[in-house]
């Protein structure tokens, strides 16, 4: 069964087409990841489903229960961490929790008890009679969850769950966010802009581009379709035209493209393609500072989908 | 009934983080106590004014009352500011996506501004007895100010809310509550008698809120209670507070809108 549908969702701000036609199923008990560059249109696809905002056409569907139509069903099934800290500061972590769990009806022993399971799954149980406002960016981050968790919803929407961590608590937040989708049975829907993260957690994703969906499978099916391996060169003396000639003339190379110092190129094989193509440009006199070769990476998913760098956008985005 | 209880928790939320610093509510109260005791001594011979109107010799009992209505017109217009820190960490979102009653997000900010109004005005008045003010009606009297100062902070605290939700900036609200502040003050009996007054102030005066409010509270100060006059106005602050707490809660369609 479908726990979410969302058939050509469109919205528009002002003169920004955030959401241009954005279509996607999520399978019940599945992990899905919308993973785009900032400005992508993932929050605002997120916001439609928590029904914060309405989309100007289109359709989407919580476990059958329509966004529009049934807005408080749908409030009824979904926990939603939104993408900043949605905690109040000045309450303990268990006074958020409990508050959360009555405003969707839960009550006495039992909202007591659930409290007490999530303070223990997000591990944050030593603090859990702590004001917030002392909480680490991490601990705050578990809280968020455990509050988006606290009535047992089928569905929750993790909004860029892990942005604004440092490394070593996005990894464990990582390893917790596994554990939850395992113990508590849940359909999750993820946006992120760290490929990690979406290879890490997700068990099918779509990348979201401009306000579109431009490609959507496994995280292993998107780059098995890519065929092949990645090859970087690094020339000492910067890119020209030359060297791209020279590489692209070689047979099962494809995609060249020239990168700063790189050119980056697409091959069946690396271990086998680089010893000709540094033979090649050997030949021609062309100095090579380094070579890489790699699995195709999510990196090059994107690029080969969009024809654009993610992490430029990324950044051009958030500029 | 759920938006009962839904408000319930909420407001349970707001007095449970403002007991948690407590100390804060107190320093509040030292702004409205240089007020009392600066024009308590600047302005203590208008009193002797031809024409009077004040009702009472002593300028201070005639100040105390209003000062309480004062502080919580003054503590009303600023606690939009509560909202726009929940907006802006992203905890009203997260409410919104619950089943939550939207009336219940808004009421609570309106008692939270009461509430402290309330106690506020309490601390006021202790303060104010050993400079020489009675409260005329007694127990009843110190209830009614009480009352009025929670029915003063109330509207504003609602229109306060709406503006924060409408413009969602800090700097918007500060301007607001400038813009408004001083007028309403000055067009309202809260320093001087309106018989003291230009004919025009007297007219505006009878259509502003904080006026109704220092009305309420100053009947039972003074002998001479007029309890209708105080049940007129009080009524007329509570009708104000229904329809600013109405307005409020339609601009969440605005601020979803801008989502």
């Amino acid at each position: 069964m479908d726990a979410i549908v969302v058939e050509d969702l469109r919205k528009r701000y002002g003169d920004v087409q955030a959401l241009n036609g954005v279509s996607f199923r999520v399978s019940e008990g599945e992990v899905f990841g919308l993973l785009g560059p900032n400005g992508a249109g993932k929050t605002t696809t997120v916001k439609v489903l928590a029904t914060l905002t309405k989309p100007d056409s289109g359709r989407a569907e919580v476990v059958m229960q329509d966004v529009v139509k049934d807005p408080d069903g749908v409030r009824r099934t979904i926990g939603y961490v939104p993408q900043g800290s949605g905690v109040d500061r000045d309450a303990t972590g268990r006074e958020n929790l409990t508050l959360q769990g009555r405003i969707q009806g839960m009550g006495g022993a039992e909202l007591k008890k659930r409290v007490d399971e999530l303070l223990d799954l997000v591990g944050i149980e030593d603090a859990s009679d702590r004001v917030v406002r002392g909480y680490s960016g991490g601990m705050k981050r578990r809280l968020d969850v455990a509050l988006g968790l606290v009535h047992r919803p089928r569905v929750v929407y993790l909004d860029e769950p892990t942005t604004g961590l440092d490394p070593e608590a996005r990894v464990s937040m990582w390893d917790e966010l596994g554990r939850i989708a395992g113990r508590e049975s849940l359909t999750i829907l993820l946006t992120t802009h760290y490929l990690e993260e979406a290879d890490h957690l997700a068990n099918r994703l779509a990348i979201v581009s401009r306000g579109q969906v431009v490609v959507e499978g496994t995280p292993s099916e998107l780059k098995r379709s890519l065929e092949g391996d990645s090859v970087i060169v690094e020339l000492s003396d910067g890119n020209s035209p030359d060297a791209r000639r020279i590489i692209e003339s070689l047979d099962g190379v494809r995609d060249v493209r020239a990168e700063g110092r790189q050119l980056r190129s697409r091959v069946d094989h690396g271990a086998r393609a680089i010893p000709q193509i540094l033979t090649a440009l050997d030949r021609n006199g062309i100095a090579v500072e380094a070579v890489d070769s790699h699995r195709p990476s999510l990196d090059d998913v994107y690029l080969h989908y969009t024809g654009r760098d993610f992490r430029e956008e990324d950044e051009a985005a958030t500029e | 009934m759920s938006v009962a209880r839904d408000t319930w928790y909420m407001v349970g939320r707001q007095a449970r983080n403002l007991m948690r610093e407590p100390i804060w509510i107190a320093l509040l109260v030292i702004q409205p106590l240089v007020w009392l005791t600066l024009y308590g001594q600047l302005f203590k011979r208008v009193v002797n004014l031809p024409g009077g109107g004040f009702g009472t010799a002593s300028y201070i009992t005639f100040l105390a009352p209003a000062i309480v209505v004062m502080n919580a017109f003054f503590g009303g217009t600023w606690s939009g500011m509560a909202m726009i820190a929940d907006l802006d960490r992203d905890v009203i979102p997260r409410f919104l996506a619950t089943p939550v009653s939207r009336f219940a997000l808004v009421a609570s900010q309106v008692v939270r501004a009461a509430l402290i109004s309330i106690i506020q005005g309490l601390i006021i008045l202790v303060i104010a007895l050993p400079l020489g003010v009675s409260i005329h009606a007694g127990f009843a009297g110190w209830l009614v100010i009480l009352l009025a100062a929670g029915l003063v902070a109330a509207p504003f605290a609602a229109l306060s809310t709406a503006i924060a939700l409408l413009t969602r900036k800090e700097a918007t609200m500060i301007a607001v509550a400038n813009f408004i502040g001083l007028p309403l003050l000055f067009v309202s009996s809260t320093l001087i008698a309106l018989d003291q007054m230009p004919h025009w102030m007297q007219v505006t005066a009878r259509y502003n809120p904080v006026n109704w409010g220092v009305i309420g509270a100053r009947q039972v100060v003074l002998p001479g209670t007029d309890w209708a006059s105080v049940g007129e106005h009080l009524g007329l602050l509570f009708a104000l507070t229904l329809a600013t707490t109405g307005l409020a809660t339609w601009t969440f369609r605005a601020y979803q809108r801008s989502l």
